[in-house]
């Protein structure tokens, strides 16, 4: 790691006035298990870190009027201890799943929304669109095996990481932000983009702003579940992740939403799997027509066709798991 | 002169019963002291600058912005300009600070130019190899087109072992420090008596001027035998900094990228039998690559254990610009168990035979030691409950978890390494074994206190063990499964002859003739006899003033106490979600010979380890270089996937043991069980899924690829 | 706040690098001690440490430690190098492996991507605090029983990975110890006798005159 000077402000206005406003002078620290591996990689080089650990108003999981709000700085063995959220099992499976016990006490929910990519010619310090000198992208020439299989037309081909981010959207979840222009808040979906030059990054946050909460309306009516492929028990990747939540009139689904992980730039909302599911009764075959619709537009880089199949998959169990969810 | 010999079965105290280790305690709170842990008073912390590029010729370096930062103590081209560089990683310029951060900024600073070459980093694409993919000569045995013209059923298919690291969590690295002419080095080693001879000539200087010691070592597998271009460098360094002790241990990447790989290896195969199983042909064309200095398979050890009467076997070795292979735990035998068992538990599918009864059917061609294999593969296959469990080819029953069964043998020398060892008994009793050999965790400290307290009717806690220190009794490196024959077999004779130059001392004493006595539960008495004996230390006193030390040495080759050669059985029971690709081992059985155990608790954590380590590689590791960059992908321990607690399903050993088995002396263990899992797993999934999944590790996308070439209902959802 | 402000009184004060970053938003830096300095931030002040070194205080095992470190020290780093607490490993350095696991405010954490200057006034244990003398924790003696350990690189990360799942379930099911060791990686392969340690510990546990004199520790 290169040196820098460290701060830990107490109020989250202190914190925004320590950033800069451009990306790459200052960094906040949440958890620390991302950033940090950046920095000691070189890929990031702040000379000032930001911890936002001591700043109170970030804390908190509380229950609101229209549901839950999660401070940015609650650790994820926080999300999946709390007994709130266990009326979310679209996020506690997500929660639950995440990494290891060491990760889960030390990495925050804001960290887990905002961490970044773990492509490896991104981490190798090739940039975020990792493209060679001719500004060909690596990731269609090289090992794309772990790389996009949705939203991979470029320019980015890298796989969003966060599993809480796709329950997250499921569920409709905002994300509230503070800058030193005040506050603002959006959709949590709307908050993931693809960037469209090296200069982007995945997501809407400004340099001088943090992430202070996330605000999860009510799943109450609903049934919901998220279901990861991972091939190792022990702390892995997923491969491919679908969180579902479904509100139904009878056994009949009167609506869906679908959010896939590790499979595109962002969280990817498939609204052809959701509509796949609308007015059906949950059955092996409705889930599977909504697997197949999700990945419908799906594209093989090369060495990552097999995580069509594994998309499929997920979705297809998410919906079954959902099913037979509790409320 | 004694006739050296283990004792009788009845008579063996601690030899073969379950000890636990004697470093457990200060491994298990975190005292010992790896040479990771090394602190010494002033010293400085090393860097090594790598190269980013496989191919590069250096064309300037500028160091001087690292030589002028503060707290830097020295900086050194360790290859400079004009040299062409050959993988990712090699070694460039090495520095010295006070601290790390300052090291690493020093690395940071300085300059270094490049004129990129074009490189070849795959391994698994022949064509793309061009003239660097060199055939060996073709091995011919028997008449293989006759053989092959009278067999009734013939298979073809390719099978391959993708390349994987070490991986060693302590990783490679050492400790320098200069006093005048005297060389004090701390490393990481499987070989601390072997250690100086090779640092001597790069440093000008003399062996005999080089101490090295290890008290511990976190993982070699066959990774660390030499002091290494960065070991040398820590001395460089140190004596550029006028001597304060410099220390370089290799940060992970470069450990993954440098320290050590399992070369690669594919194998088209075809094999021939008669209809009622006898297995006549045999043809290979295989080729793999060790990194720039090539490798790949011998290919005259193909097939695998069986001796196929007719073969036509041919090895293209391929040499690409990446850090050279180092031994594997086993070298070159987990693949060339995989594409031999793989290819025959495929022939005997095509043969609608059981692979247990085809193996038995075929069992004499795997020569002298037949009746062992066929005692083991019945053990084993009572263990899994084979008969029950096993199925033909494609688990029919419904749903999307198939679930099979399959097996590998294997084979391994494992005779011990020359050791000498110094035993001295004390006038109070007290004894010392002293030997320059080292424990990789194989549990070589408790061995050598089994044996000398087994000798001397005294308990493991009375046998002090001293290791790890080259000014001791030079003892082989560890490697091959050569240590505990080694070093058991020469402290074997150092205390069968300590013991007769005791008796002769305390025989007087106990009026008998020192042939007439043994030490036996902490006494030495008078056979048959119990009222007349001393305690050990009244015995030890009639030493007189000064301690008696015996020197043991095991010559090598195997004599009466050791021997060479074992085999071993393994059997996988797997589960494959035919919707995502994902095996999952439920359950794997081994049954093992090694000869006489000296310890057998710790003989069975060998196997466990090795079968943990083996559905490791077969399920998940796999070193992925990049042709587009040239980099190595998975320098790290995110994407270079170990098998973790939760992965290995339940594990049962069987150690084959008593009569036809310790009479035959002490045999290496470290190697044999590690050799079947990947096979044994590879043709449990072809059980399960009724398809051959080629390329090792079997991960998803693979295993999802062989069901679609495969087709029908299992490949989609 | 976990920094110690009597500390940093002591200290000669001194100017360190004080256009570290020139750019900076922060309306006024004033230096405070050495590479310390009060800035201004949405009008109150705010402490900035580094980038050189600055003294930390740490509460290891029950004891304080005091050390001199450059904010980008980890945790890990200052155990191993400044307070030769040499227990904890670094073995991936990039919370990957676990082999640097180490207990903070009752939590295991991986303490290679912890920085040393964050864990101030928080409780740290590390594998030192589970013994006392030579008298080993029942996890530590299970371990050694069940032969969890080879070369024994990863073994102390895991015993306080198996302390910390012992602490939260002492009678741990087969779930919550494949959960409880998820994220700890042996290259030995002693898996097996390490949940043999813990379904020990979990039986001691339950029928707890078994286990008579063979306390102590926790």
């Amino acid at each position: 790691m290169r040196a820098f000077e460290y701060t830990s402000p107490t109020t989250k206005q202190q914190a925004v006035a320590l950033l800069e406003s451009t990306w790459g002078p200052t960094a906040v620290l949440g958890g620390g298990t991302d950033l940090l591996d950046l920095m000691k990689d070189d890929v990031e080089t702040p000379k000032r870190l930001v911890n936002i650990k001591d700043v109170k108003e970030l804390q908190g999981i509380h229950l609101t009027k229209s549901g839950l709000r999660v401070g940015a700085a609650v650790k994820i063995e926080e999300l999946v201890e709390s007994p709130l959220v266990r009326h979310y099992p679209v996020v506690a499976d997500a929660a639950r799943e995440i990494a290891s016990p060491q990760i889960r006490h030390m990495a925050t929910v804001g960290g887990n929304l905002c961490q970044r990519p773990r492509c490896w010619y991104y981490r190798a310090g090739f940039g975020l669109l990792a493209q060679d000198k001719d500004g060909k992208p690596l990731a269609l020439q090289g090992d794309n095996r772990y790389h996009a299989i949705l939203g991979n037309s470029g320019p980015a081909y890298f796989v969003h990481p966060s599993s809480l981010a796709p329950a997250l959207i499921a569920c409709g979840a905002k994300i509230r932000l503070f800058g030193t222009n005040g506050e603002r808040e959006m959709p949590l979906e709307e908050f993931y983009r693809i960037p469209a030059s090296g200069q982007e990054r995945e997501n809407a946050l400004s340099p001088n702003e943090i992430v202070t909460e996330v605000l999860v309306p009510s799943l109450a009516g609903t049934k919901s579940a998220t279901y990861e492929v991972r091939q190792k028990d022990a702390f892995d990747w997923p491969l491919a992740l679908a969180s579902v939540v479904l509100k139904l009139s009878g056994n009949k689904v009167q609506s869906a939403r679908v959010v896939m992980g590790y499979v595109a730039p962002t969280p990817w909302r498939s609204e052809e799997a959701e509509q796949a599911l609308v007015g059906k009764t949950i059955t092996e075959e409705t889930a599977h027509s909504a697997g197949n619709a999700a990945v419908e537009k799906a594209k093989d880089l090369g060495r990552n066709g097999y995580k069509i199949q594994l998309a499929r998959v997920a979705v297809k169990r998410a919906v079954l798991r959902a099913a037979k969810a509790g409320a | 002169m004694a006739e050296y010999k283990w004792p009788e079965a009845e008579k063996r105290t601690l030899i073969g019963k379950r000890i636990s280790r004697l470093d457990g305690p200060v491994k298990v709170s975190g005292k010992a002291k790896y040479t990771y842990d090394m602190n010494r008073p002033g010293m400085l912390y090393g860097k090594i600058l790598r190269s980013p590029y496989a191919h590069a010729k250096i064309v300037s370096i500028d160091t001087s912005a690292a030589e002028g930062m503060p707290g830097v103590k020295a900086v050194r081209i360790i290859q400079g300009p004009g040299t062409e560089i050959q993988w990712q990683g090699d070694e460039i310029v090495g520095v010295a600070a006070v601290d790390e951060p300052t090291a690493e900024d020093a690395i940071r600073a300085i300059k270094v130019e490049y004129q990129i070459l074009p490189h070849l980093v795959i391994d698994n694409d022949l064509q793309a190899a061009g003239d660097r993919a060199k055939p060996t000569q073709e091995e011919v045995r028997g008449d293989p087109e006759k053989a092959f013209k009278e067999s009734d059923v013939i298979h073809e298919g390719f099978y391959g072992s993708s390349a994987m690291t070490h991986c060693c969590l302590e990783p490679h690295g050492c400790m320098s420090e200069w006093n005048g002419n005297e060389l004090l080095v701390h490393v990481s080693t499987q070989n601390v008596s072997g250690i100086a001879s090779q640092m001597a000539g790069p440093l000008k200087t003399t062996a005999g001027n080089i101490r090295v010691k290890q008290d511990h070592i976190g993982g070699g597998f066959g990774s660390k035998f030499g002091p290494d271009r960065w070991g040398i460098e820590t001395a460089h360094l140190s004596k550029l900094a006028g001597g304060k002790p410099v220390k370089i241990m290799l940060e992970r990447n470069a450990e993954l990228m440098v320290a050590g790989s399992r070369p690669s290896a594919f194998a088209q195969v075809k094999v021939g039998a008669k209809k009622d199983g006898t297995l006549i042909a045999w043809e290979s064309k295989s080729w793999g690559t060790g990194g720039i200095t090539g490798g790949g398979l011998p290919s005259n050890n193909f097939p695998y254990v069986v001796v196929v009467p007719n073969a036509r076997r041919q090895n293209i070795t391929i040499s690409n610009n990446v850090g050279g292979q180092r031994a594997w735990r086993a070298p070159n035998h987990p693949q060339l168990a995989l594409a031999t068992m793989a290819a025959l538990d495929d022939l005997a599918a095509k043969l609608n035979m059981d692979p247990l009864d085809f193996f038995i059917k075929n069992i004499g061609l795997t020569g002298q030691r037949a009746e062992v294999y066929r005692e083991e593969l019945l053990k084993a296959a009572e263990l899994i409950d084979w008969k029950k469990k096993w199925h033909p080819r494609g688990d029919t029953t419904a749903g999307n978890i198939k679930r099979g069964m399959g097996l590998s043998i294997h084979t391994w020398g494992g005779r011990g390494h020359n050791s000498d060892c110094d035993l001295t008994i004390y006038p109070d009793g007290s004894v010392e074994v002293k030997m320059g050999t080292q424990d990789l965790g194989t549990g070589t400290r408790t061995a050598l206190a089994i044996v000398a307290g087994d000798a001397f009717g005294l308990p493991v806690s009375a046998i002090k063990v001293l290791i790890g220190d080259n000014r001791y009794p030079v003892s082989g490196g560890s490697g091959g499964s050569t240590t505990i024959g080694g070093v058991s077999s020469s402290t074997r004779r150092a205390a069968q002859d300590a013991l007769e130059q005791l008796f002769a001392k305390a025989a007087p004493a106990l009026k008998a003739q020192p042939g007439d006595l043994e030490a036996v539960g902490g006494k030495v008495r008078v056979k048959g006899d119990t009222t007349r004996s001393l305690t050990w230390q009244q015995a030890c006193a009639k030493l007189g003033g000064m301690p008696l030390t015996v020197r043991g040495k095991n010559p090598g080759p195997p004599q009466e106490l050791t021997n060479v050669g074992v085999g071993g059985a393994e059997m996988a029971d797997v589960s494959v979600d035919t919707e995502t690709g994902i095996v999952k081992v439920n359950k794997i059985v081994c049954a093992q010979d090694c000869g006489l155990i000296i310890n057998m608790k710790l003989a069975e954590s060998q196997c466990y380890g090795a079968m943990i380590m083996g559905v490791s590689y077969a399920l998940y590791e796999e070193r992925i270089l990049d042709q587009a960059t040239g980099r190595m992908l998975n320098a790290n321990m995110e994407f270079y996937r170990l098998a973790g607690s939760g992965d290995i399903g339940e594990l049962v050993v069987h150690m084959m043991t008593g009569k036809g088995y310790d009479e035959r002396g002490v045999i290496g263990l470290g190697e044999p069980p590690v050799i079947s899992p990947g096979a044994a797993i590879s043709n449990a999934i072809a059980n399960a899924i009724g398809v051959r999944v080629s390329v090792m590790p079997f991960t998803p996308d693979r295993v999802l690829k062989a069901l679609e070439t495969k087709g029908g209902n299992n490949a989609r959802v | 706040m976990p920094h110690n402000d009597e500390k940093f009184k002591e200290q000669r004060s001194g100017l360190s690098r004080r256009d570290f970053l020139k750019a900076s938003s922060i309306t006024l830096s004033v230096p405070l001690a050495i590479n310390q300095k009060v800035a201004r931030a949405a009008g109150t002040d705010v402490r900035v440490y580094g980038p050189g070194k600055v003294p930390i205080t740490l509460n290891i095992n029950g004891k304080t430690h005091t050390a001199e470190v450059e904010p980008r020290v980890t945790l890990l780093e200052t155990l191993r190098h400044e307070l030769d607490l040499t227990g904890a490993k670094r073995v991936c350095d990039r919370a990957s492996c676990g082999a640097c696991t180490v207990i903070i405010d009752g939590k295991t954490a991986y303490s290679c991507t912890v920085l040393a200057i964050e864990a101030q006034g928080k409780a740290i244990t590390t594998v030192e605090g589970l013994s006392q003398g030579d008298k080993l924790h029942p996890v530590q003696q299970a371990i050694i029983d069940n032969d969890g350990q080879q070369c024994g690189f990863c073994t102390p990360g895991f015993v306080v990975a198996c302390k910390a799942i012992l602490d939260k379930h002492p009678s741990p099911t087969r779930e919550q110890i494949h959960r409880g060791l998820s994220g700890n990686f042996c290259r030995c392969g002693t898996y097996v006798g390490l949940k043999a340690a813990l379904a020990k510990m979990g039986a001691a546990h339950k029928a707890p005159a078994a286990q008579a004199g063979q306390k102590g520790g926790q």
